[in-house]
């Protein structure tokens, strides 16, 4: 063999093999993101009878339990078409703590691949929230199914609502597992810390107790409540389905829903958006001891 | 920093000094790291695996790389595709850059292979379409037959490896690095491999070759590097790096000559 037929000319740059871009680099791969988001969503319910039918039986079961203990057996029920009410809290909690949890094993998961493989990192708590997002589908159809059955009719204002809901959990999800995911390649404990901590969520939130009941306790600082992110996503949710299922959606609009719920809305997202910025500069610096720490 | 426009366009690899610092922890629990303090003892040490390496790679160079184990060249070959990124110098590489890494291939053990095969040509840079097309192509090569649509964590290593390699090969690289790849394949495989890999090496392609048989890296390569505790021993001709690492001291009868070429255990 000659020097000159082996002679191949390489058209790219003398670049740095890593990739670097972190989560731009994400965008940039599409399809391994779409394959990684398909096998997690395949994998969950591997080896299952039932399978997908999985997917709405589990939120089916919750919703009942939530109508049966609290608003039949405990009488807890104070506000009107109470299920709906729980259920829209329901999926935003879902939605976060899926995101969270998962995202933050997501590496240690993947350990096969990060090992062995460049390719960004971010990738995985990324797919996680993707996963979660997905699943949110299937309680959305079971709650739009109520909710048309309590003689809700869709307003633009409430679909924009619902909206900003999804995009704040969404990029505060995934700034919480991308930091958290890095942290758990180090210590395992923070997996476990993870789990604790979401328990507590659905109680920070006006799920099970309506929203009038934080602005009745806590007077001027009903405010400070409404700095929670979650919080305003579940209140962002219930002014999407349940306000209008419910017998005057005027005035439970008045009663339960703040003012500027929309404004916090947006300062959330804002504030979410932020953190993720923050997350990636904390998961860049981790990154770097990431495959080694894997073994 | 390593400028790129220093080097000239038919640079393929630029590793400028080099180096990897691990750390080893000896205790991983709170209890254990008590016991330790409380003792006096070390809890974690640094330990440099690769020390201020510094080579560059012309396009179409096939490059045997050897040492001794723990010599430092699986992590080499880390920084050179990019899973890992070097304490301080700068490591550059031009064009796609495919291959196997301490025998193994990144699969994830729950998927099929059928799955992992498109997850991995994925990640090394491949198309839906690409994959789609070089599919057939893949599994004949692996060979694997049914075990296809199993877990992979259930294959053999030998045909964890075929399946490895089978993908790699069919990216369509400007860099190859084949570390240790006929350590576990069967007799049959080992001769496919060495074709295939001359076929790369022919095809223009960079190769880095890691491999402790003598005979398949004087077969395959037009350079050597002999990596010592991290640091660059040697690196020239291939008779002269074989010898520096001594593996041809006792003689090869003529008929373990083959074995030898195929890279069977030294
Ligand atoms: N993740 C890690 N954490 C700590 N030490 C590590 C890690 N990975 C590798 N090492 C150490 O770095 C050294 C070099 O390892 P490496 O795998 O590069 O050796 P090698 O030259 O490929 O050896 P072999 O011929 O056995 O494949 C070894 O001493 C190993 O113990
Ligand atoms: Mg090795």
């Amino acid at each position: 063999m000659t020097e000159a037929g082996r002679h191949r000319l390489v058209d790219a740059p003398l670049a740095p093999p890593a990739p670097a871009a972190g989560l731009l680099d994400v965008l940039g791969r599409r399809y391994l993101l779409k394959l990684l988001v398909r096998r997690e969503i395949s994998a969950r319910y591997q080896g299952s009878f039932l399978g997908f039918i999985w997917s709405y039986i589990n939120p089916l079961s919750q919703l009942f339990i939530f109508w049966f203990v609290f608003g039949y057996i405990i009488g807890r029920g104070t506000v009107d078409k109470y299920a709906v009410h729980v259920f829209c809290g329901l999926i935003v909690v879902h939605f976060f703590t899926e995101t969270f949890n998962a995202g933050t094993r997501s590496i240690v998961r993947n350990k096969a691949l990060v090992r062995k493989m460049a390719m960004p990192k971010e990738m995985f708590p990324v797919a996680s929230m993707l996963v979660s997002l997905y699943h949110v589908g299937p309680q959305l159809v079971i709650l739009t199914v109520v909710c048309l059955f309590c003689g809700w009719v869709p307003d633009p204002l409430g679909m924009l609502a619902f909206a900003l809901a999804l995009a704040i959990i969404a990029v505060l999800g995934t700034a919480l597992a991308l930091m958290f995911s890095a942290a758990n390649v180090f210590f395992r404990d923070f997996a476990s810390a993870v789990t604790i901590l979401t328990n507590f969520v659905r109680f920070g939130v006006p799920m099970i107790y309506p929203y009038t009941l934080v602005d009745q306790r806590f007077g001027r600082f009903a405010e400070l409540y409404l700095f929670n992110p979650i919080a305003d996503a579940v209140l962002l949710v219930q002014r999407a389905f349940w306000v209008g299922s419910t017998d005057d959606p005027d005035a439970t609009i008045a009663e339960q829903i703040p003012d500027d719920l929309l404004v916090y809305g947006v300062g959330a997202l804002l504030g979410s958006i932020v953190l993720l910025g923050v997350a990636q500069l904390v998961f860049t610096r981790l990154e770097n001891k990431i495959p080694e720490r894997l073994s | 920093m390593t400028d790129p426009a220093a080097y000239g366009a038919d640079t393929s690899i630029v590793v400028d000094h080099v180096s990897k610092d691990f750390t080893l922890r000896y205790h991983r629990t709170a209890k254990q790291m008590a016991v330790a303090m409380v003792k006096g003892r070390d809890i974690s040490d640094t330990f440099s695996a690769l020390d201020d390496v510094t080579f560059t790679v012309e396009q179409g160079e096939s490059i045997g790389l050897m040492g001794l184990n723990g010599s430092g060249k699986s992590t080499l070959l880390k920084l050179i595709n990019g899973v890992m990124k070097p304490d301080t110098g700068t490591v550059l590489t031009r064009g796609r850059i495919a291959g196997l890494i301490a025998t193994g291939a990144g699969f994830h053990p729950q998927l099929t292979g059928r799955e992992n095969v498109y997850l991995n040509a994925a990640i090394l840079g491949m198309t839906e379409a690409e994959t789609q097309r070089k599919f057939d192509s893949i599994v004949e090569f692996a060979d694997i037959g049914r075990f296809l649509e199993t877990p992979v964590g259930n294959y053999s290593s030998g045909m964890f490896a075929r399946l490895g390699f089978a993908v790699a090969i069919h990216v369509d690289s400007d860099i190859f690095l084949a570390d240790e790849v006929l350590a576990v394949g069967d007799r049959p495989f080992k001769r496919k491999c060495m074709e295939k890999m001359q076929e790369i090496r022919d095809s223009g392609r960079t190769l880095v070759y890691v491999s402790h048989a003598a005979g398949s890296v004087r077969k395959m390569c037009d350079r050597v590097i002999v990596l010592e505790k991290g640091r660059v021993g040697f690196d020239g001709p291939v008779d002269e790096g074989i010898r520096y690492v001594k593996y041809d001291e006792d003689n090869i009868k003529p008929e373990d000559q083959e074995d030898d070429e195929l890279g069977s255990d030294v």
